[in-house]
């Protein structure tokens, strides 16, 4: 962000560090490979049986991050701590973190019987030990009969199941899934959203799973950290993240937009008059936690479901609904059911997105003359980053 | 750190069989030769150090005329198991029904698994005079009388080529494998006609599978001393024939390894030219297929 | 593709072609295979009629391969150096493997070249230095300390040796390719649940490879069975039978019981070329 590392802590952060409501603390952890900073000071901390994702662009640093929860590299700096204890230096097959990788790794030359009961192998359980958990963990993800299938012969959703029962058979502390949604196709994936969700209710573990999937990790998480160039930008709920992002990146990351550069000509502290670079004036409201002073440059969001599409012959009647409105010429109509939206191309020749409600009777059509109305509420406006 | 330290021994450990392989069995060997090469005998027992083993490789022309006849008639082998080789490999790799495909590669390779002494024993069965092809041509009246057609150069090209096409074919059908069809389609979409497809875009994908079939063909060939001898009978003059003549028979070692030293220098040459002829290296050809 | 662009006779002719070309694969082992059952002093037409007296006939002149006692000497010997061979070829094949593909050091690409050039020097070189620096050894221990190390003359050891020095390229690069295919995160999967380095390796990474190295064991060990031209110089009294026919051939002239071992050692090769495509098939399985 601004060159100085300020951790972005919730709450909890800063309470008894052994408090064993945490399954994991992460504590200024950082990674440098070489001159790279992959993780810049990391902190934050999950409590008990949450499902908590991180998101971020690939290359922001959450596999990083994610493997080093995982024992696969050592921290530069920092600490992790799971259930209160460091696990520095300890090796990991020696942690109680297990994960779900990308691609699954389910072991192609083992049946699903033997890549459940391997975990427990190595732990050194008896084989009636193994065997009543294997079939316990296998009736809990509804797929008891597959024991003695080979990996090759699961759907793409059975390997997902059985790649999640072979960790929560060991009864982890923490479960890491890194994308393990990715390979899959549209449909299936939709489909695992909401059974990754149940899973996680049903077996009650922290869940941290690592995606660059807005969606997903909104859908499924009780809290989201957004990642960006090895920093937390914000941890919040994804409503809060939605709603309120505190960083021009969140705001552009979580969810769509319609973004302006301008500069503020008017300012009371937390709102005001902002000249776009187009030569538009349009009035705002800082976003959370900013100031935003007259003169500075600004970037400013507006969501596409926030923004009202009206003929402009029916306009001045509803124009008291909000105090933005913008004139131009409807460029396309992007039909898709409940989602519809229209690219509106505005006097200054800039396109603009608009959600709109299509009932097949008397929609607007491109072409027409249309007017964009929207609150200043909604208009979220962020001092410019100089680095950006 | 000891988990460094750990990384440290297991590079040691997985580099020393690689070691003392390659030291051993290669490297050394072939200093030792270098150095008996140019040793000369000038009492028994004692020797000196001159080039005198290669100079009297020059000052003979049966040598060096083997030598090159040995190169030439490697390349004729070389060039005949291309074009010979190409075709087949091409159709069982995008021709062939999946299928047939497989079937017709083990089919290639069965001879492969059989040793050159065996598949040269069999030309012989098949060309000389009491021979199957001989007999069959006498069958259908095109001879009147038995014909031989062993000991003569024709016969050891078609055993030398016999013996090396499946080198060139191996590699041409993974590197024609590895193609997609679809390229081929689109050069043909765009107007190409069979000519045009074939050298602008078949050959030039396949090079790599190309020059390692070629390298290796050339090598085997060679370097073989079973096929031309059998084949080829007293008058083969191969240069295999040479060297173990000097060590076996006239128990010349010295001349012996300044014969293998040439042979071994003759055939780097030419692989270095082709590999500089065609942008090759040999990382990305041998080592692949 | 190509054919499919052209005229129907076109591809009649490609695919005369293509019979043609196996017909010429074919023959030569054909007629050396054949003439192992035909009734005749001599492997040559005309056809005498059939018999098995030149496999298990126990008198002379036909003495069939199996009362051969230097025949089934050389097939012993053959056996025992391949059976070396490839045992040896894999285990270097495999310690390669995980070097060039795991490990990380300078000079790693010059190192790989030097792997794979035992493989373009000719055979009759590599026999010829390694008999030269085995016999420069044993004569200077034997002149400066009067130490006799009868292994280093001629013999099954040099032989083994001298086969090894390049069917261990052929092993290292079938291996290697395996190994690059190896998922990793296999290994990491095997950690995270908990098993310690020596049991991803007997468990997972091991098990992966084996296909590739039981293959790589039977293409060395076919290698080595057939091997002529690096054996001839290194060869002592104990001759593998690739040297011993040649010697029967060269002495004697061509007897249907060289036609009868051809076909013997046809057939077994065959067998095990079987053998590895089948344990390679399995790979599809995953």
């Amino acid at each position: 962000m601004n060159g100085c590392p300020t951790p972005i802590l919730p709450a909890g952060a800063f309470m008894k560090q052994d408090n064993p409501t945490y399954d994991l603390e992460c504590l200024d952890i950082a990674k440098n490979f070489g001159s790279v900073r992959a993780v810049k000071g990391v902190s934050f901390d999950i409590p008990s049986g949450s499902f908590f994702s991180i998101l971020g662009p690939s290359g922001c640093g959450k596999t990083t991050l994610m493997r080093m929860i995982a024992g696969f590299e050592e921290p530069s700096g920092g600490d992790i701590k799971i259930k209160g204890k460091s696990v520095l230096g300890v090796p990991p097959n020696r942690r109680n973190v297990k994960m779900v990788f990308q691609h699954l790794a389910l072991f192609p030359m083992m049946n699903v019987y033997e890549n459940i009961a391997y975990g427990l192998r190595c732990a050194g359980f008896g084989k009636d030990h193994i065997r009543r958990k294997v079939h316990d963990v296998l009736e809990r993800i509804a797929l008891p009969d597959v024991a003695e299938r080979e990996i090759h012969q699961l759907s793409g959703g059975q390997k997902q199941r059985i790649a999640i029962a072979r960790c929560m058979v060991l009864d982890p502390d923490v479960l890491l899934l890194d994308e393990p949604l990715g390979a899959l196709d549209l449909k299936l994936r939709e489909a695992m959203k909401i059974e990754l969700k149940l899973l996680q209710h049903q077996f009650n573990t922290t869940f941290i799973y690592i995606t660059h999937d807005q969606s997903e990790a909104l859908v499924m998480s009780d809290n989201v950290a957004i990642m960006n160039q090895g920093e937390f930008e914000q941890i919040g709920t994804p409503q809060e993240l939605y709603h309120r992002p505190n960083t021009a990146f969140v705001a552009g990351f979580v969810g769509d937009s319609n973004r302006w550069s301008g500069t503020v000509k008017a300012s009371d502290g937390t709102g005001g008059k902002v000249e776009t670079e187009q030569g538009l004036p349009m009035s705002f409201s800082a976003g959370a936690g900013q100031t935003i002073r007259d003169g500075a440059k600004v970037d400013i969001f507006v969501r596409p479901e926030f923004i009202r599409t009206v003929r402009t012959a029916e306009a001045a009647a509803i124009a008291a609904d909000g105090d933005n409105r913008m004139d131009g010429v409807i460029d396309s109509l992007l039909f898709n059911g409940a989602n519809s939206r229209v690219l509106v191309r505005t006097g200054s020749g800039e396109l603009i997105e608009s959600d709109v409600t299509l009932t097949g009777d008397n929609d607007l059509k491109p072409g027409e003359d249309v007017s964009l109305v929207w609150s200043s509420k909604q208009a979220m406006c962020f001092a410019r980053q100089e680095s950006a | 750190m000891q988990n460094k330290d750990i990384k440290r021994l297991t590079l040691i450990l997985l580099f020393a069989p690689f070691a003392l392989w390659i030291l051993l069995l290669i490297i050394l060997p072939h200093i030792g030769m270098v150095v008996l090469s140019l040793k000369e005998k000038v009492a028994p027992r004692v020797y000196e150090y001159s080039f005198a083993n290669y100079l009297d490789f020059l000052h003979e022309p049966i040598y060096w005329n083997t030598l090159l006849r040995t190169g030439s008639m490697s390349l004729l082998v070389t060039a005949l198991a291309l074009l010979i080789g190409f075709p087949i490999a091409y159709y069982i790799a995008k021709i062939a029904g999946p299928r047939a495909r497989g079937g017709l590669f083990l089919l290639c390779l069965i001879p492969l698994w059989v040793s050159d002494l065996i598949r040269s024993f069999g030309w012989i069965l098949l060309l000389r005079e009491t021979g199957v092809i001989s007999n069959f041509l006498l069958w259908t009246g095109l001879i009147g009388q038995p014909v031989e057609f062993l000991y003569n150069d024709a016969a050891v090209i078609v055993g030398l080529v016999y013996t090396v096409i499946l080198f060139m074919i191996v590699p041409l059908v993974s590197t024609l494998d590895g193609m997609d069809n679809s390229m081929i389609e689109a050069g043909y979409n765009l107007g190409g006609n069979g000519f045009t497809v074939l050298r602008r875009i078949i050959i030039p994908y396949a090079m790599p599978g190309i020059v390692a079939g070629c390298i290796v063909t050339f090598m085997l060939s060679a370097g073989s001393y079973l096929t031309p001898i059998l084949l080829g009978g007293k008058n083969s003059s191969w240069f295999t024939e040479q060297i173990y003549n000097q060590f076996i028979t006239r128990f010349n070692w010295e001349g012996g390894a300044a014969f293998g030293m040439l042979l071994l220098l003759f055939t780097s040459i030419v692989i270095w030219l082709g590999l500089k002829l065609s942008g090759q290296t040999l990382a990305n050809t041998v080592a692949k297929s | 593709m190509l054919a499919q662009k052209k005229t129907s006779p076109f591809l009649l002719g490609y695919r005369l072609y293509v019979v043609a070309f196996f017909i010429f694969l074919a023959a030569p082992l054909i007629s050396a295979g054949a003439f192992a059952f035909n009734d005749s002093l001599f492997p040559a037409l005309p056809w005498q009629g059939f018999t098995l007296d030149w496999f298990f006939s126990d008198t002379e002149p036909k003495l069939g391969m199996f009362h051969d006692r230097r025949l089934l000497q050389g097939l012993y010997y053959s056996f025992v150096i391949a059976i070396f061979v490839a045992a040896l070829s894999v285990f270097v094949g495999t310690t390669n493997a995980f070097l060039f593909v795991r490990g990380e050091f300078p000079g790693k690409n010059f190192f790989y070249i030097m792997m794979v050039v035992p493989l373009v020097i000719p055979g009759v070189i590599l026999g010829i230095s390694i008999l030269v620096l085995a016999s420069d050894t044993a004569n200077y221990l034997e002149d400066t300390i009067d130490l006799e190390l009868e292994f280093l003359r001629p013999g099954i050891l040099l032989v083994v040796l001298g086969q090894f020095s390049f069917i261990a390229t052929i092993t290292s690069l079938v291996i290697t390719a395996r190994l690059k295919k190896f998922d990793e995160t296999m290994e990491e999967a095997a950690f995270n649940l908990g098993a310690s380095r020596a049991r991803v390796l007997r468990t997972i990474t091991l098990p992966f490879l084996r296909p590739a190295m039981i293959a790589a064991g039977i293409v060395a060990f076919l290698v080595s069975f057939e091997n002529f031209n690096t054996t001839l110089f290194l060869v002592g009294s104990e001759a593998p039978l690739t040297i011993t026919m040649y010697d029967r051939m060269a002495k004697v002239g061509s007897t249907p019981v060289l036609n009868a071992v051809s076909f013997v050692l046809m057939v077994g090769s065959g067998l095990l070329a079987l053998l590895s495509i089948l344990i390679q098939r399995d790979k599809s399985a995953q």
